[in-house]
């Protein structure tokens, strides 16, 4: 079943002849454990989309359903619940607040969705040990590295048992390396049964996924199909020796 | 690709058989360029012939014969490594001769041509990075060749994406014009 469905999604902004259609009957599922990249170029509307399948952003008409539910059903707190427990974000600025350690970070949606402190800081350090970075977890953002603050971020957003992750340009500044072990990590989490959509302009970052989707003017243009083994890149089958 | 050359570098390591130099040649770029058996030998006589290796000849042609490095070889392999490589544009690039071509066509849409090939590109550069999601597979020398074909494919979807900007941008400014708008020359030298 598609863990989310974007159906007929339309978004509109200002009226008359200022008005700007940025998303334009977008239709779009994402399987359990399936990452899908969004690619577009700037002031395509990629970004829109993902606020709107987050619930940061209401659609002007469609309907976008999480795990089988319509956000459009929901009250407020409903979808300010399903933002705190089922989605995690992940931003091109990583957004971790300056005041707080890394730990203290990760820790602060679990103990905003009520989850007592001493359970919460345990599942954050779960979650920074499995990105590597546990041993940075009372540094302060701007004591880490670029590398290290996105790993952070991303432990935020896959900390608890959050089933859907949003990235916005996921690599941000970081170079191609860095860019790599994010996607990698992502991937990683979409392995253990996370959805995940990156969106991004980058072909690099976006062919980390199982499916791209192109957007052009607010409108999905094409998509990839599931691309065949890389062994048949290979000269003499697989690669591992 | 220098075969020659990836030859005299591996022998720069020791004196090899023919069939261990066609083993490591594929070991060292990852198992990505296939090499046979017979463009080995035929690249180890020319070597021979040029003076840059040597081999015992007691065995005849047969594989039992070992290659070495001569002097002579160590000093084309030196030069070879810091020889520019040669960097210019081929003279005609098909996917550029394609979208310049669909601006001509009539009724083509060129935006359309470009998404062909720029998912077509996408979905490559999909193959290769999944030899990357397990890094613990992934040794260096495969790393440095697939990064290598993801930068290639890369730049190939950034100049459609670019292109596709210029295209959007010529359409809101004036009709698409079907004749040559630039008639300076351009020289490229090369």
């Amino acid at each position: 079943m598609s863990f989310l469905e974007l159906r007929e999604v339309t978004k509109r902004y200002g009226e008359g002849a200022a008005e700007v259609v940025a998303v334009q009957d977008v239709n779009l599922s994402v399987e359990g454990g399936e990452l899908v990249a969004v690619m577009g170029p700037s002031g395509s509307g990629k970004s829109t989309l993902l606020s709107m399948a987050g619930s940061l952003e209401e659609p002007t008409s469609g309907e976008v359903l999480v795990s089988g539910a319509a956000l459009s059903a929901m009250s407020r707190n409903e979808k300010a619940r399903l933002r705190r427990r089922t989605i995690g974000y992940v931003f091109q600025d990583f957004n971790l607040l300056a005041g707080l350690t890394a730990a203290e970070n990760v820790s602060l949606p679990l103990e905003l969705d009520g989850v007592p402190a001493k359970k919460a800081r345990a599942a954050a350090m779960a979650a920074l040990d499995s990105l590597d970075v546990a041993e940075r977890a009372s540094h302060f953002p701007d004591q880490l590295s670029g590398g290290e603050r996105q790993r952070v971020a991303i432990a935020r957003a896959i900390v608890g048992d959050r089933r859907l992750l949003l990235a916005d340009e996921p690599s941000g500044a970081l170079d191609s390396l860095n860019g790599d072990a994010v996607m990698r990590l992502i991937l990683a989490a979409c392995r253990r049964g996370v959805s995940a959509v990156v969106v991004t302009h980058d072909a690099q970052l976006a062919s980390w996924a199982d499916r791209v989707i192109f957007i052009r003017d607010g409108r999905v243009v094409d998509q990839t199909v599931p691309p065949p083994s890389p062994e048949s890149l290979l000269a003499q089958g697989p690669v591992r020796r | 690709m220098s075969v020659r050359h990836a030859l005299l570098a591996l022998l720069s390591e020791g004196p090899k058989y023919g069939l261990q130099l066609r083993q490591e040649f594929e070991a060292s770029t990852g198992d990505v360029w296939p090499l046979n058996i017979g463009q080995v030998y035929t690249t180890l006589q020319r070597l021979e012939r040029d003076g840059l290796a040597e081999s015992d000849g007691s065995a005849g042609e047969g594989p039992q014969n070992v290659f070495r490095i001569t002097p002579a070889g160590e000093q084309e392999l030196t030069t070879w490594l810091r020889a520019p490589t040669d960097a210019t544009a081929p003279p005609r690039d098909e996917l550029v001769i394609k979208i310049l071509s669909a601006l001509r066509v009539p009724g083509v849409d060129v935006e359309d041509v470009v998404q062909v090939h720029r998912r077509y590109l996408v979905e490559l550069m999909q193959q290769w990075t999944r030899l990357k999601e397990d890094e613990a597979d992934f040794d260096l020398s495969l790393a440095l060749v697939v990064d290598a074909e993801l930068f290639r494919l890369d730049s190939l979807v950034r100049w459609l994406d670019s292109a596709s900007g210029r295209l959007k941008r010529a359409s809101v400014e004036r009709p698409v014009s079907t004749g040559p708008r630039f008639r300076r020359r351009v020289v490229v030298r090369r």
